[in-house]
């Protein structure tokens, strides 16, 4: 015993000596978090030397309404990537879900009146549809036994194409129904003034960090994208798990598409298409890694908050836009080149 | 002499494909001792372990716990049963805290309606019971109970895993291959932690390569052989070499002179 002791303190000593990069690499290992908060400060910091208006309540309640769909994608978004798999249909069930809405509620114009269904059937049909595309998805991962990715991209196409052929291609144009623009009002917050629905996108964060963190179900989302097998063997339904991780992730899409109807005030099969590359890009550089079992759904929303950042600051500072696409995408592989550095220190 | 099997496999039969793992095998384990069991690499031990633990269904055979036959279709089924396993893969999630490792998948929830209503997880009260385990086990080179497991050295995460074994077994644990992946020092451990297992009366399957280690801690040694039980020897009544002879069918061994009942 006295000399496993020694050891042990030969290791804790070495540790004392360990370099400031390894320290920091240790450190980021333990929050994944922190990178990503460290950008956010100082490219905010950077940004309010270029224009005096980048760092006011104003400004940033506009960045916070422009992210707040993203954001809330990329919630459920971070669900499926902590178990290491990807939803590229993200997006598509998002318009699907609003089309939906709007369409029952309007029902379908022809000859005479058109008929609509009210509203409080028409708001959690939306909903369960969200839901219902998640579950396609998370059946076709956890029972046909096929990749996510090649999951996803199957069913974005088939949402797409649904979408299309529920709208014939046109944006329906008959006013919307007001429950359905609840998250589009305004909200004062002392100096800021934000919409509900980046109020709800928050509440969103809330909710799923707690049952992330706090719940059984949490711990098995991550031993599940940490090692399949080992979660198996734990004990752990791993399908059940996918499948109800793929489920509570359609549903935040259908709730983002509510934020989404809010802000354009209209359901358009138009908005949102490039959604599941935002959504992903949130994730990666909120620090959450791509294989799985690792980082926080804070994470995204910084992620998606970063992102607005960058695209708000440099149109601020009078970058071109293609300009704007470099940094992001150079931000990307900055957060993933992070992520493998990590990795690799534990190894 | 007339006890019981704790454990018992009678014809246990599992084919992948075309590829028979097993081939009627039998098994008994009795209360209070440490079964080896040993062969060549194809001789069935891994899957007859996994018949036993749930993780694989046998293709024909019975297995009994306890006097009561039992069918096993997940891990769970075996864990439910008080048979608790240790995979050669260890089977832990390296990202995830020591005691969120000790209580993956039957995690502790609060009391009161913390717990039933929002199902919130008993933190502390996982990490405080984790750290007795570990205590009771006497791993004492585990410091830090919130450590991630991919933190910790090979012999320390064969020691979470088997501490978990030891927490929630409460009648079979079962070894596969515990020191394969281990240096000398940390195979001593895992080797130390097998006999302080059997000293609490935990009966326990070991599998194992290693013969002088199977030597050291068993009270009796199942030879696999071609998908079946070769023979049941002691380390008294027969030496490695026998046993080995006996893997390869060198050797057989009559059955009066076999140690089928327990020895201890």
């Amino acid at each position: 015993m006295s000399q496993d002791t020694a050891t042990y303190d030969a290791a804790a000593e070495f540790q004392d000596r360990a370099s400031i990069s390894q320290k920091a690499q240790a450190l980021l290992h333990k929050y994944p978090w922190l990178s990503s908060t460290m950008v956010l400060v100082v490219a905010s910091i950077i940004f309010s030397f270029f224009n005096e208006n980048f760092l006011t309540p104003s400004n940033f309640s506009l960045i916070l309404q422009q992210v707040a769909i993203v954001g809330a994608v990329a919630a459920g978004q971070t669900l499926i990537i902590l178990t290491a798999g990807i939803d590229l249909s993200c997006g598509a069930i998002a318009v699907f879900s609003s089309m939906t809405m709007a369409k029952l509620v309007q029902g379908t114009p022809g000859e005479g009146e058109p008929v609509g269904i009210a509203i409080w059937l028409a708001f959690p049909a939306g909903l369960l549809v969200g839901m219902l595309g998640g579950a396609i998805n998370g059946f076709l991962v956890t029972k046909v036994k096929l990749p996510p990715f090649i999951v996803t991209l199957g069913t974005f196409n088939v949402f797409l194409a649904l979408t299309l052929t529920l709208t014939k291609g046109t944006v329906p144009s008959i006013e919307m129904d007001p429950f359905l623009l609840t998250l589009g009002h305004y909200v004062n917050l002392g100096p800021f003034r934000v919409t509900t629905g980046v109020l709800f996108m928050f509440a969103m964060y809330m909710v799923l960090a707690f049952v992330l963190r706090y719940t059984s179900w949490g711990r098995h989302v991550y031993a599940v994208g940490d090692d399949i097998d080992a979660a198996r063997l734990a004990g752990i339904s791993v399908n059940r798990v996918l499948m109800s991780v793929y489920m509570v992730a359609g549903l935040t899409f259908a709730l983002a598409a509510w934020i989404v109807i809010g802000r354009v005030t209209v359901a358009s099969p138009n908005t949102g298409g490039d959604l599941n590359l935002d959504a992903i890009t949130a994730v990666v550089i909120g620090g959450t890694s791509l294989f799985g079992g690792r980082g926080t759904i804070f994470g995204s929303l910084i992620g998606a908050i970063i992102v607005g950042v960058f695209r708000n600051g440099l149109t601020l500072a009078g970058v071109d836009l293609y300009y704007q696409l470099l940094a992001i995408g150079l931000l990307i592989i900055f957060a993933v080149s992070v992520d493998q550095w990590i990795r690799k220190a534990r190894k | 002499m007339s006890k019981k099997p704790i454990l018992q496999a009678v014809g246990l039969t599992k084919s992948y494909g075309r590829v028979v793992a097993l081939d009627g095998s039998d098994l008994e384990l009795f209360p209070g001792e440490v079964l080896a069991v040993v062969g060549d690499n194809g001789a069935g031990k891994s899957t007859m372990i996994k018949c036993l633990s749930g993780a694989e269904v046998a293709d024909e055979g019975q297995i009994i716990v306890d006097g009561q036959q039992v069918s096993f279709k997940r891990p769970q089924d075996g864990r439910h049963a008080g048979i608790e396993t240790v995979y050669q893969t260890l089977a832990v999630a390296p990202a995830l805290d020591i005691a969120s490792n000790l209580f993956l998948g039957r995690e502790m929830r609060k009391k009161g309606p913390l717990g039933s209503v929002f199902r919130m997880i008993d933190s502390s009260g996982m990490r405080k019971a984790a750290k007795e385990h570990i205590a009771a086990l006497g791993i004492g080179t585990i410091q830090n109970i919130t450590q991630a497991v991919e933190t910790l050295s090979g012999g320390q995460r064969q020691a979470v895993a088997v501490a978990r074994a030891a927490a929630f077994g409460q009648k079979v644990i079962i070894l596969d291959e515990p020191t394969a992946a281990l240096g000398v020092r940390e195979s001593r451990q895992v080797l130390k932690l097998i006999e302080s297992l059997r000293d609490r009366g935990m009966p326990v399957i070991l599998i194992s390569h290693n013969m002088p280690q199977v030597f050291e801690v068993a009270d009796r040694i199942q030879v696999q052989r071609l998908g079946k039980r070769a023979a049941v020897v002691t380390p008294k009544s027969h030496s490695m070499n026998d046993v080995v002879a006996i893997m390869t069918g060198a050797m057989t061994v009559d059955k009066k002179d076999q140690a089928l009942t327990s020895v201890r």
